[in-house]
């Protein structure tokens, strides 16, 4: 059984594969053929109204975008994999106002000549 | 009225300076984190309490001897059965001042929860798309990038720790579990409404010296408090060995040079190194009757402008 979180991962890792814009049609079919190699995703063939769900859900998250120009809708990722993981990580490393409020890490963070005294204490 | 108006003004200019600064400077806090944290929080909410209720008093004087009659007059003027000339132009201003005040402090608060929220829900979108959940550890997700990081991101029952491939590259499993209680004890201790609370009290009053210091002591409480928890299950050296891994590992990121600038411009609360100073030269934690005594202390430190508003007759 497939939770429309895996399909939203799913729907994405598809369109950050293809670099143009493509329709919920051509989703669904690629989707189906993904799946029907290893059954964990859709016993059932997936209907296009449930792909149009996850990409609207997906455009109000504001991950993907919708091309209106043409019909049927063409739909493409806003960045890729690569920068929506550098945003994630700047989050995490980065200096935000609020960012020990939002999430607390393990570790602050330390200064290059504090590191380096360390390292030469682990002997690593 | 009058006196309690200067007594709880006195109070507040002492709870906003002085007290926080010797605070801050103590050694003490350390060696008894749960009773530093609620003193800090004592000092906050008696600090906000005497400061509105200063102005709300003095505005109030020409009204009554306490703060029910005191209201009770000004109820009768909002409602136009007294003039308002009876309150006197100063005395307006000062009930004016603190009816704005106590607004901006519940409206910062308010919006710094939605802005944390917003950021939070930002944050759990991305990492359910970029995150794999790990396959031996229930409520911990992996991503896959070489910077070793550790985290938590509250959230209530979806609440979840993140690891990164490059931190489980480098640390044993024993390390591991030692990084994992840590966060683990962030989450079911609740630090993140404390942060919550003391971010919000720094955006209202950023100029006040106490709300800063507050933060800071807040959350560098927090971090002893769940190095204390995970030493109960691992030794210290593996705690030590795990933090001086992560530090030392973060800071030779690859060229990830967005991440590596914004990471240098951190005012740490306190340095990594103060951290593991105090795990290997461990000062001895404060005597239970010594950190009763701070408990009450801080209990007493908020009911004083709570009883000086409540109880009529205190001071004349």
């Amino acid at each position: 059984m497939a939770t429309l979180g895996d399909l939203e991962r799913a729907v994405m890792d598809l369109l950050w594969e293809h670099q143009e814009a493509i329709t919920a049609n051509t989703l669904r079919d690629l989707l189906t053929q993904r799946t029907t190699g290893d059954d964990t995703v859709a016993a059932r063939p997936l209907a296009v109204t449930t792909v149009l769900t996850v990409l609207s859900r997906l455009e109000k998250k504001g991950l993907v975008e919708r091309e209106r120009s043409s019909r049927p809708h063409r739909y493409h990722a806003v960045t890729s994999r690569e920068d929506h993981t550098a945003e994630l990580m700047l989050e995490v490393l980065g200096s935000a106002p609020d960012r020990e409020a939002v999430l607390a890490r393990f570790i602050g963070t330390v200064s290059s000549g504090e590191a380096e005294t360390l390292r030469k204490l682990l002997g690593r | 009225m009058f006196w309690t108006s200067w007594f709880l003004a006195i109070l507040a200019v002492a709870l906003a300076w002085p007290v926080p600064v010797f605070l801050a400077r103590a050694a003490w806090p350390a060696r008894a984190p749960v009773a530093a944290m609620v003193l800090w929080q004592s000092i906050a909410l008696a600090g906000g309490l005497s400061m509105i209720g200063a102005m709300l008093c003095y505005g109030l004087v020409p009204l009554g001897d306490n703060l029910a009659s005191g209201l009770q007059g000004l109820a009768q003027i909002v409602v136009g059965r007294q003039s308002l000339d009876t309150l006197g132009l100063v005395h307006a201003f000062a009930l004016s001042a603190a009816a704005l005040l106590s607004a901006h402090l519940i409206f910062t608060l308010w919006l710094t929860f939605f802005r944390i929220e917003r950021q939070r829900r930002r944050h759990r979108d991305l990492l359910n798309l970029l995150s794999s959940p790990s396959i031996d550890r229930p409520d911990t997700l992996v991503i896959s990038h070489q910077a070793p990081v550790a985290y938590c991101l509250p959230g209530g029952s979806r609440s979840v720790t993140v690891l990164s491939e490059g931190l489980l590259d480098l640390l044993s499993p024993e390390e591991l579990r030692a990084v994992l209680l840590h966060e683990q004890t962030h989450l079911s201790q609740r630090h993140h409404l404390l942060l919550w609370s003391f971010a919000a009290w720094r955006s209202a009053l950023p100029w006040l010296p106490t709300s800063k210091l507050a933060q800071h002591a807040v959350s560098s409480l927090i971090e002893i408090l769940a190095d204390e928890v995970a030493l109960r299950s691992v030794s210290k050296a593996t705690l030590v060995t795990a933090i001086a891994l992560v530090a030392s590992g973060s800071a030779q990121l690859p060229a990830d040079s967005l991440v590596a600038d914004n990471a240098a411009k951190i005012d740490t609360p306190e340095t990594t190194s103060a951290r593991l100073g105090r795990l290997l030269a461990p000062a001895p934690a404060l005597s239970a009757g010594r950190q009763g005594l701070v408990v009450a202390g801080a209990l007493l430190l908020l009911a004083l402008p709570t009883a000086l508003l409540l109880v009529p007759g205190i001071l004349a």
